[in-house]
């Protein structure tokens, strides 16, 4: 298990939290920062890297991938050091005031401070609306496939009609025992080969097809049974099932954060806009996963919210240090060493 | 040309609320219903990706055709209907005046 010490630790790799870097490194705090994605940049990455923006002061136009780019140059004297592919979970306020942040492989962070530069939060699997779905989490009903073999020789019914409902009827129904898939439509939208591959494999008899219909209810003592079936102008009826996978793509949550006693309003971290300070002493929220009075989800409002926040933890890192707001122009960048 | 047009929120006891909405400012539907304090989260800002703003459409002249993008998503929802649309990808515009929309849950 690693343990990193560091001055902040920074939650979230994306524009805001990688500018953050920079306006900590000016004041000589040093950062780490993760992220659950495997790559910098958050959704600049991930979802438009080769989209233009147009309102970064400075640019009348620059591809969001490129911005990413230059603002991993630009943090670079500063020498941050990365935790990637890694999702915060767990929180820990020790004695002293500072921090232990936790991932979900293992990864402890000691820290002073620690900034949420979260964005939309972390992408987590879209459960549909069924009453005790929730009871049978582990004991029949799972929402990504990690292990195929779990499979072998069960009953499996999948729920879904995108790419991965169609990838993992067409892998698994090769592996269960009987594999029934469920799609509210009548087509599927998917890439088309695959799409073409699941309904021949159901006109053989490979896996078993229900179109136009829905999982309505679960059933069970303690593990999974049955489930019914709702179709479309039909009675419904039940399916035995030993497991149950719906597949309905990836809707961004605040996760593990929702935990750790944060003032939270729709889903956002409320802050003080003096600093950008969260009600948790140490703790600062910046970049689109705040909320305030006024608050725009805007990529320049973030980088105004890190320089506040930055001066603010400050006094934090070094109390017995006296903030004076020093100009670039003036004193250059001075390398962290 | 017609620079406000009429959206229609159809409530759970069936009143539909009235929203005038400019034609002029480049304004999506989500946005609309956002500057009018509902309660749609609308997470992502409009790049149809996390279907926080979904609605269902229950009357309305010919709507635009959807995105691929917009398809995908709405696909992938468990409880979408041939009527859903991500109001986030509905421009405010004359062929929208009269529109009449339910917000559906998030799943």
């Amino acid at each position: 298990m690693e343990r990193i010490t560091t001055d902040i630790c920074i939650v979230g790799a994306g524009p805001v939290g990688l500018f953050a870097v920079f306006e900590a490194g000016l004041l000589k705090m040093r950062c780490h920062v993760v992220d659950a994605l495997a790559a910098v940049g958050g959704q600049l990455t991930e979802i438009y890297p080769k989209k233009p923006i147009y309102d970064i002061p400075g640019f009348p136009e620059v591809m969001a991938g490129d911005l990413v780019k230059n603002l991993e140059q630009q943090i670079d004297p500063f020498h941050p050091t990365f935790t990637l592919g890694e999702r915060v979970e767990d929180l820990e306020k020790q004695e002293d005031g500072s921090f232990i942040v936790t991932t979900v492989a293992g990864t402890e962070i000691a820290c002073k401070v620690v900034v949420i530069a979260g964005g939309l939060g972390s992408f987590e699997p879209r459960k549909p609306a069924i009453e005790n779905l929730e009871k049978y989490e582990n004991n029949g009903v799972t929402y990504m496939v990690r292990d195929p073999e779990t499979f072998r020789d069960k009953r499996v019914v999948i729920s879904g009609g995108g790419d991965s409902a169609l990838d993992w009827t067409i892998y698994l129904a090769a592996i269960c025992k009987e594999l029934t898939l469920v799609h509210r439509g009548t087509m599927f939208r998917g890439a088309p080969e695959s799409a073409a591959k699941v309904m021949s494999m159901a006109e053989e008899g490979q896996i078993k097809l229900i179109l136009k219909s829905n999982v309505s209810e679960l059933h069970g003592e303690n593990e999974l049974e049955a489930v019914t079936v709702l179709v479309d102008n039909e009675a419904p009826y039940q399916i035995e099932a030993d497991y149950f996978i719906p597949l309905f793509g990836l809707v961004p949550k605040l996760g593990p954060l929702e935990n750790w006693g944060l003032d939270l309003e729709k889903s956002a971290i409320v802050v003080n806009t003096f600093d950008y300070s969260t009600n948790i002493p140490g703790i600062y929220a910046i970049g689109d996963i705040n909320t305030y009075p006024g608050k725009l989800k805007l990529i320049l409002c973030g980088f105004h919210e890190a320089a506040l926040m930055a001066q603010s933890a400050y006094n934090i890192v070094y109390p017995d240090k006296k903030f004076v707001l020093k100009y670039t122009t003036v004193n250059g960048i001075q390398e962290l060493t | 040309m017609k620079d406000t047009i009429t959206i229609y929120v159809a409530q759970e006891n069936g009143e539909r609320i009235a929203l005038e909405a400019p034609t002029d400012m480049g304004l999506s539907v989500m946005e609309v219903l956002k500057a009018n304090e509902y309660d749609i989260q609308a997470l992502c800002g409009g790049m149809a990706i996390c279907a926080t703003c979904h609605v269902e459409v229950l009357e309305s002249e010919a709507l635009p055709e959807q995105s691929d993008d917009e398809a995908y998503m709405l696909e992938s929802l468990p409880h979408a209907t041939q009527q859903s649309r991500l109001s986030c990808q509905l421009r405010v515009n004359e062929e929208l005046d009269g529109i009449v929309l339910r917000i559906m849950p998030e799943a």
